[in-house]
C-alpha cells in the first residue's frame, strides 16, 4: 500500500511567533516534492514541526500520516511509523558512536514490534553498516566515532544519508542537505538518496535553496514558500524560473514586502 | 554489641592472631582516634558534610566476619570472578576471604596477591615498612585513625621490580554485616606494571552500615599503576575513606574511581607526584540519586618538578542528592615545569538535586601550567530530540545521553564486562 503524508492547513509557531499560516500539501510515496523559497519563509519550520520537535507548536490544521494522526505521534513513533527527517544542523551526541546509535536505531524499531527481540546481531549490524557506509563513501573508521562530534559539514551530510539509509523511511524529509556540501559530496549524497528512493520507493520532500542538488535529485512537484505559506506549485521549469529571476516577481504578486 | 574501644581493638587483634607491631600500630591509631573530635562542618574539609545524624558508635568493629558464612553474593559478581580476563580474583566477605585465586603466570613472576591479614602473617617486612607510613597516615583525621585501629579485611598487591604483570587482578569485597574497614595496599616496584581492579559492594540493606577504608598505592620509579577502585554499596552504607597515590621518578598511576553507592560518602583521594617526570591521572564517575550525599576531596600534589597530573571528575545527579568536590592543584616551591589539570562536570538530571564543584589551586613555583575548569550542565533537548527523531524512545534515548557523558571515563575502566555492569547500573538508578 502506498503511504501519503497529507498536511491539511496546518499553522505552526515557535513561542508566540506564529510560522506556518496555512499550509496544504500532500506527499506520496515515490514521489519527490522539492520545496524552495528565500530564508526565513518557514521551510525549516515545516520540517521540524512534522518531525515532532518540542520547541514548534502546531496551533492549527492537521497532518495525516498513512491513515494516523501525525502531530499526536511522538518523534520516535513517528520515525519509527517510516517519516525521516535528514537535518539541515544534526545534533552532536557526545560519548555515543555511531555505530552504537546506528545499531540502537534499528533495535528501537524490532522492540517496538517485539518487545523480546534482543536486537540486531553484531556480525549482521556490521555488515549492514559496511555495506551503507561504502554506498555513501565513509570511511569505516567513523562507526567508532561519537556521533556528529569534530566531524565536518559535509560529514554530517553523509552520515545523515547513512542513518537514512538504515533506517530505511517510506518518506524523507530532507532540509537543505545540499547546504555546506562540495560538489563531489553533494553527488554522492544525492545518489545515495536516489537509490533509497529507487529501491524503497521513498517519497521526498527536499529542502532548497539552489538548483543544484535538484540536477541529482529531480522532482516532480515544485513548491514554493513564501512567509509561512506555500504560494506556487509546478514542475521541474518553476525550479528553473527561480534560478533565473528570484523570488521578487513571487513577493510582488502576493504583496508581501519582506519576509521574517 | 561491641564498641570501638581500646579493649575492642586488642580483641580485634587477638583475634586476628596479629604480631605486637601491628598491634601497636592499632593502638597508637585507637589514641589518635580518641583524641580527635567528631568533625563538624565548621571545619574547612567538612564544610559541607553534616555528620549529626551519624551514630559512629552503632556500628563497632568487624571482628569475625559474622554473617559471613551464608552470605549470598550477587551472581554477577561471581560471574565476573570466573571469567578469565583477570590472573588474580580474590572474594571477601566482611573482611574475609571466600575465594583466591592466582594464575601460575603471576606466580612465577614474584607477584603477591592476598588479603591483607595473610599479607601481615607471611610478609611482615613488606607490610610493617608501608603500612600506614607513606600512603595514608593515622593522624591525618578521624576516621583515618578509626581504621588505623580497626581494619579489617583488603587487598595486599606487591609486583616486585622489573616485572609486568602479565594479566590484571581484581578483588570483591561484599559486605554482608554492615561494617567493612577494607585495607588496599599496592606496591609497583621500580619499573614493573601491573593492572588492579578493585571493588566495593553491598545489598542495600535496611539498618545504617558503614565503609571506612584506606586505599595506599605506592608506584616507584619508572613503575605503572592503573588502578580502578569501583564502589557500588547499598543506600544504607556511609562511607568514609582516606585514599592516597604516590608515584616516583617517571612512574605513571592511571586511577580511576565509579561510586554508584552509599547514603553518605567522604573521601579524600591524593595524588602526590614525588619524583620528575611522574605522571598521575585522576578519573571520577558517580551517579548520585535518592538523597544520597556524596563528598569528594581530591589533591594533586606536585612535589617536584616535571611533573604531570590530569584530573576529570564526572557526576550526575538525580532527585535530591547532592554532590561536592573540591579540588586542589598544589606545587611546591622548586616544582617549576609543572603541568596540572583539573576539571569536574556534572549532569543535573532533575532541578532538585545541586552539586558544588569547587576547584583550586595553591602554586608555589612560577613556571607551570595549572588550569581548572567545571561546568554544570542538563541533558541537552537538541540531542535527545535528534535520538529520538530516529525512533529511539524517549528513556533510552536519556539513557544514551546519560552513557554518552560518561563513555570517555568508562574507557579508562580495564575490562568490558565491568564497564557494562557499571552502565547497567546507571541504566537502573536512572529508572
Amino acid at each position: 500500500m502506498t503511504i501519503a503524508l497529507e498536511i491539511k492547513n496546518l499553522h505552526a509557531s515557535i513561542g508566540e511567533q506564529p510560522i506556518l499560516k496555512g499550509i496544504n500539501l500532500l506527499i506520496k510515496q515515490g514521489e519527490i516534492h522539492a520545496l524552495m523559497g528565500p530564508n526565513g519563509s518557514g521551510k525549516s519550520t515545516l520540517a521540524y514541526t512534522l518531525a515532532g520537535h518540542p520547541a514548534y507548536d502546531p496551533t492549527a490544521g492537521q497532518v495525516i500520516y498513512d491513515g494516523q494522526d501525525l502531530l499526536e505521534m511522538e518523534p520516535d513513533e513517528r520515525s519509527r511509523a517510516g517519516l525521516f527527517l535528514a537535518f539541515q544542523y544534526p545534533a552532536a551526541v557526545p560519548g555515543v558512536t555511531l555505530a552504537k546509535f546506528l545499531r540502537q536505531t534499528i533495535n528501537s524499531r524490532r522492540q517496538a514490534e517485539n518487545p523480546e527481540d534482543s536486537g540486531i546481531s553484531i556480525p549482521a549490524f556490521r555488515r549492514l553498516l559496511k555495506e551503507k557506509m561504502d554506498m555513501l563513501g565513509i570511511d569505516h573508521k567513523f562507526a567508532g566515532r561519537y556521533l556528529n562530534e569534530g566531524f565536518s559539514g559535509g560529514e554530517k551530510k553523509r552520515v545523515e544519508i547513512l542513518q537514512m539509509a538504515t533506517v530505511e523511511p517510506k518518506i524523507a524529509i530532507m532540509d537543505e542537505t545540499d547546504s555546506g556540501l562540495d560538489i563531489d559530496a553533494l553527488r554522492v549524497v544525492s545518489e545515495g538518496a536516489m537509490r533509497l528512493y529507487r529501491e524503497m520507493n521513498m517519497g521526498m520532500l527536499v529542502i532548497t535553496h539552489y538548483q543544484r542538488i535538484l540536477n541529482y535529485i529531480q522532482p516532480d512537484y515544485i513548491h514554493i514558500m513564501l512567509d509561512g505559506r506555500i504560494v506556487e506549485s509546478g514542475g521541474p521549469d518553476l525550479a528553473l524560473k527561480l534560478e533565473e529571476e528570484g523570488y521578487d516577481w513571487l513577493r510582488e504578486k502576493y504583496g508581501i514586502t519582506e519576509t521574517a | 554489641m561491641t564498641n570501638f574501644t581500646k579493649e575492642a581493638v586488642k580483641q580485634l587483634s587477638a583475634y586476628l592472631n596479629e604480631p605486637e607491631w601491628m598491634l601497636a600500630l592499632r593502638l597508637e591509631a585507637f589514641d589518635v582516634y580518641e583524641s580527635l573530635p567528631m568533625p563538624t562542618p565548621q571545619l574547612e574539609d567538612w564544610r559541607r558534610t553534616d555528620l549529626r545524624r551519624l551514630k559512629l558508635d552503632d556500628f563497632g568493629p568487624s571482628v569475625n566476619g559474622d554473617a559471613g558464612a551464608d552470605a549470598t553474593i550477587p551472581d554477577y559478581l561471581g560471574k565476573q570472578l570466573t571469567t578469565d580476563e583477570a590472573g588474580g580474583n580474590m572474594l571477601q566477605v566482611d573482611g574475609v576471604v571466600k575465594a583466591l585465586t592466582l594464575s601460575d603466570g603471576l606466580k612465577a613472576q614474584g607477584v603477591i596477591f592476598c588479603d591483607m591479614h595473610t599479607a601481615v602473617a607471611q610478609y611482615p617486612d613488606l607490610v610493617q615498612k608501608h603500612f600506614m607510613t607513606e600512603g595514608v597516615r593515622i593522624d591525618e583525621g578521624k576516621f583515618a585513625a578509626l581504621h588505623g585501629a580497626f581494619w579489617r579485611g583488603g587487598t595486599f598487591l606487591y609486583v616486585p621490580k622489573n616485572v609486568k604483570a602479565a594479566a590484571p587482578l581484581h578483588s570483591v569485597l561484599w559486605v554482608e554485616n554492615g561494617k567493612t574497614f577494607t585495607h588496599t595496599l599496592v606496591i609497583v616496584e621500580e619499573s614493573a606494571e601491573v593492572i588492579f581492579m578493585d571493588e566495593y559492594a553491598s545489598a542495600n540493606g535496611q539498618q545504617a552500615g558503614i565503609h571506612n577504608g584506606v586505599i595506599e598505592l605506592l608506584v616507584r620509579d619508572n613503575a605503572s599503576l592503573i588502578y580502578a577502585g569501583l564502589q557500588d554499596f547499598g543506600a544504607n552504607m556511609w562511607q568514609f575513606n582516606h585514599e592516597r597515590g604516590r608515584v616516583g621518578r617517571d612512574g605513571k598511576l592511571d586511577w580511576v574511581t565509579s561510586m554508584m553507592g552509599t547514603r553518605l560518602t567522604k573521601a579524600f583521594q591524593t595524588m602526590e607526584l614525588d619524583r620528575p617526570g611522574a605522571w598521575g591521572r585522576m578519573s571520577g564517575i558517580f551517579f548520585t540519586n535518592g538523597r544520597q550525599h556524596l563528598d569528594l576531596d581530591t589533591q594533586q600534589n606536585h612535589n617536584a618538578e616535571d611533573t604531570t597530573s590530569d584530573l576529570l571528575y564526572k557526576g550526575a545527579l538525580k532527585d535530591k542528592s547532592r554532590t561536592v568536590w573540591q579540588g586542589m592543584i598544589k606545587a611546591l616551591p622548586g616544582s617549576q615545569r609543572i603541568d596540572g589539570f583539573q576539571a569536574n562536570r556534572n549532569l543535573m538530571l532533575d532541578k532538585t538535586a545541586r552539586a558544588d564543584s569547587i576547584p583550586g589551586l595553591e602554586i608555589e613555583a612560577d613556571d607551570v601550567r595549572c588550569t581548572h575548569a567545571s561546568a554544570i550542565g542538563k541533558l541537552d533537548p537538541e540531542e535527545l530530540f535528534y535520538l529520538m527523531s530516529r525512533g529511539i524512545p524517549r528513556k533510552t534515548a536519556v539513557e544514551m545521553s546519560v552513557q554518552g557523558f560518561f563513555d570517555p571515563l568508562m574507557r579508562r575502566i580495564p575490562f568490558e564486562g565491568v564497564r557494562e555492569r557499571i552502565f547497567g547500573r546507571i541504566v537502573e538508578k536512572l529508572g
